[in-house]
């Protein structure tokens, strides 16, 4: 089966297909070797950096923004999701602060993207 | 009222004005930096998606982070910072009058004033929506801030109006926070954001994009209800019978953005109608000598690594305009564009001083394939840089060593490839 990619490295932007073949996948359509990498891994395993926020108790802030350290199996995203809403926090918090460890057995941590001062 | 004197003041604590005050002390000289928020970062704050940084720091980070960064570095420094304080009024004589929850009414003699305000979202009474005002339409901003810093909801079903990046990165938010993203409708034939954001944002989540289109009318009294969508032909006229009813209680705009200038305006600064912010020179100085711009008040800008260095360019600006370096009343050659360039800034260059870089930042008119970027002065070539591709959502920076006398024009001229 073809499928088709919009590549995201540059802004060239190239429609890149991948098929998969006996004798390995072909890529076509690629204006350099990085988009070939990227349509690849977008064919095999793809993979997005998370960001959204938790609850923050005793903060100047009601949510915290986090951010998973490195990107996760796209696939994952919703199970991943459902973890972290479930992570509530005491202010103060700091940037870099991990905030859930090793989310759904992923090895990926997420992170306080921010720090949130105590309520005055 | 509390008087100060104060070398340079920065009204705005977003990132143009975070990197313009740290810029300024790093240069030696005494800093006030004013927001009217209760923390610094300005708009950052609430953009917690990834993304930020990639020029700056190589990596790619949240928003906030990338604000945090440079918090982190004023708790370090020594310039006065004022927060929940409105700065109400600058004079020509760069006197600037704010209030402050804290001491009252302040009044700072500075030497330099850098504007910084930021800008700010256009909204339903600026896109003539038709029906009634009910709640549950308002601005990709607010949306984002109710979500991303209030902890609420603000709607279960959503429409988007409008293809900017803003617009995509909120689709992508609200269907993470469970609520159902109907589609994101944009009048241009062409998408307002990037690729990359069409890709990770809207496909990634199968949430259809119409091109050509637009909201023509607002359902409900007194909560949004829903909206009717009309297709649009070639003069962006809605096409009679495409008429569709979508349920919704949300609607996002996401319709444009605008620099925030009523100080500047008040002050006298002169204004330029294509980029609606103040006319500026090589240190973005304005046309009052010792009052600076930097940021998304001089020009909207799409990366924030470009409005920091804007900043940047300001302070340091403002720092060679307080040592004398800068002629009071200055004399200006305009900067030359032609071809495929909707603007360039700064618009025109001090004349008849030493030699000096200039970064100039220029959007495109359309997109252009294997074009080409190209500074002349006369007949000679300055600096010419390749384009495999150019948008206008996405901002050209160049930079040029400019001699005494020279007049600079920036130009791209045409392909004839422009594509799709």
């Amino acid at each position: 089966m073809k499928k088709t990619y919009t590549c995201i490295v540059c802004p060239m932007s190239c429609r890149i297909t991948v098929e998969e073949q006996e004798e390995g996948m072909k890529v076509a359509g690629n204006g350099c070797g990085r988009g070939k990498e990227y349509a690849m891994n977008e064919h095999t395993l793809p993979k997005r950096t998370l960001t959204t926020t938790v609850k923050v108790e005793n903060g100047r802030l009601r949510r915290l923004p986090v951010i998973t350290d490195s990107p996760l199996p796209k696939a994952k995203r919703e199970e991943c999701l459902k973890e972290i809403y479930t992570v509530c926090v005491q202010a103060p918090v700091h940037y870099g602060d991990i905030v859930l460890e090793n989310v759904c057995g992923t090895g990926v941590d997420v992170l306080a993207s921010r720090s949130v001062q105590q309520k005055a | 009222m509390k008087e100060l004197t104060i070398d340079v003041a920065v009204i705005g604590g977003g990132p143009a004005g975070m990197a313009a005050a740290l810029e300024a002390e790093r240069l030696g000289v005494k800093v006030a930096l004013l927001e009217r928020n209760f923390e610094l970062g300005g708009i950052l704050q609430q953009c917690i998606h990834d993304g930020f940084g990639l020029q700056r720091f190589g990596v790619s980070m949240a928003g906030s982070s990338y604000a945090q960064k440079f918090i982190n570095e004023i708790e370090k420094a020594e310039m006065q910072v004022f927060l929940d304080t409105m700065v109400l009024e600058i004079t020509e004589e760069k006197t600037i009058y704010a209030c402050s929850s804290q001491e009252g009414m302040i009044r700072l003699q500075c030497g330099a004033i850098i504007l910084a305000m930021g800008c700010r979202e256009r909204t339903a009474g600026q896109i003539l929506l038709y029906g009634h005002r009910p709640q549950g339409v308002m601005t990709a901003g607010s949306v984002q801030r109710y979500i991303n810093m209030e902890g609420y909801l603000p709607g279960k079903k959503a429409v988007i109006l409008g293809s900017g990046d803003i617009g995509l990165i909120m689709a992508r938010r609200m269907v993470l926070e469970g609520i159902e993203v109907k589609g994101v409708y944009e009048v241009m034939s062409s998408p307002g954001g990037l690729t990359r954001n069409i890709v990770q944002c809207l496909e990634d989540f199968e949430i259809p994009l119409y091109l050509s289109h637009t909201v023509t009318r607002i359902r409900g009294k007194h909560h949004l209800e829903g909206v009717t969508v009309m297709k649009l032909d070639g003069e962006r006229k809605p096409i009679p019978g495409t008429e569709k009813e979508i349920d919704c209680d949300l609607l996002v705009l996401a319709v444009g953005l605008i620099p925030e200038n009523e100080l500047s305006v008040q002050a006298g600064v002169e204004m330029d109608e294509r980029t609606r912010g103040p006319l500026l020179d090589e240190d973005y100085m304005t046309s009052i000598p010792g009052i600076f711009a930097a940021g998304n008040v001089s020009l909207v800008f799409d990366l924030v690594d470009y409005v920091s260095q804007s900043g940047e360019i300001a302070a340091q600006g403002a720092v060679k305009y307080l040592q004398g370096k800068i002629d009071s009343n200055p004399e200006y050659e305009k900067v030359q564009y032609e071809g495929n360039v909707q603007f360039v800034v700064p618009q025109r260059i001090r004349k008849g001083e030493k030699e000096k870089e200039v970064v100039f930042f220029l959007r495109v008119k359309h997109p252009a394939r294997r074009a080409e970027l190209i500074c002349t002065e006369k007949e000679q070539i300055l600096v010419k840089k390749k384009l495999p591709t150019a948008a206008p959502p996405e901002m050209l920076s160049c930079q040029v060593k400019i001699s005494p006398g020279q007049s600079p024009k920036v130009q791209i001229p045409e392909t004839g490839n422009s594509e799709e």
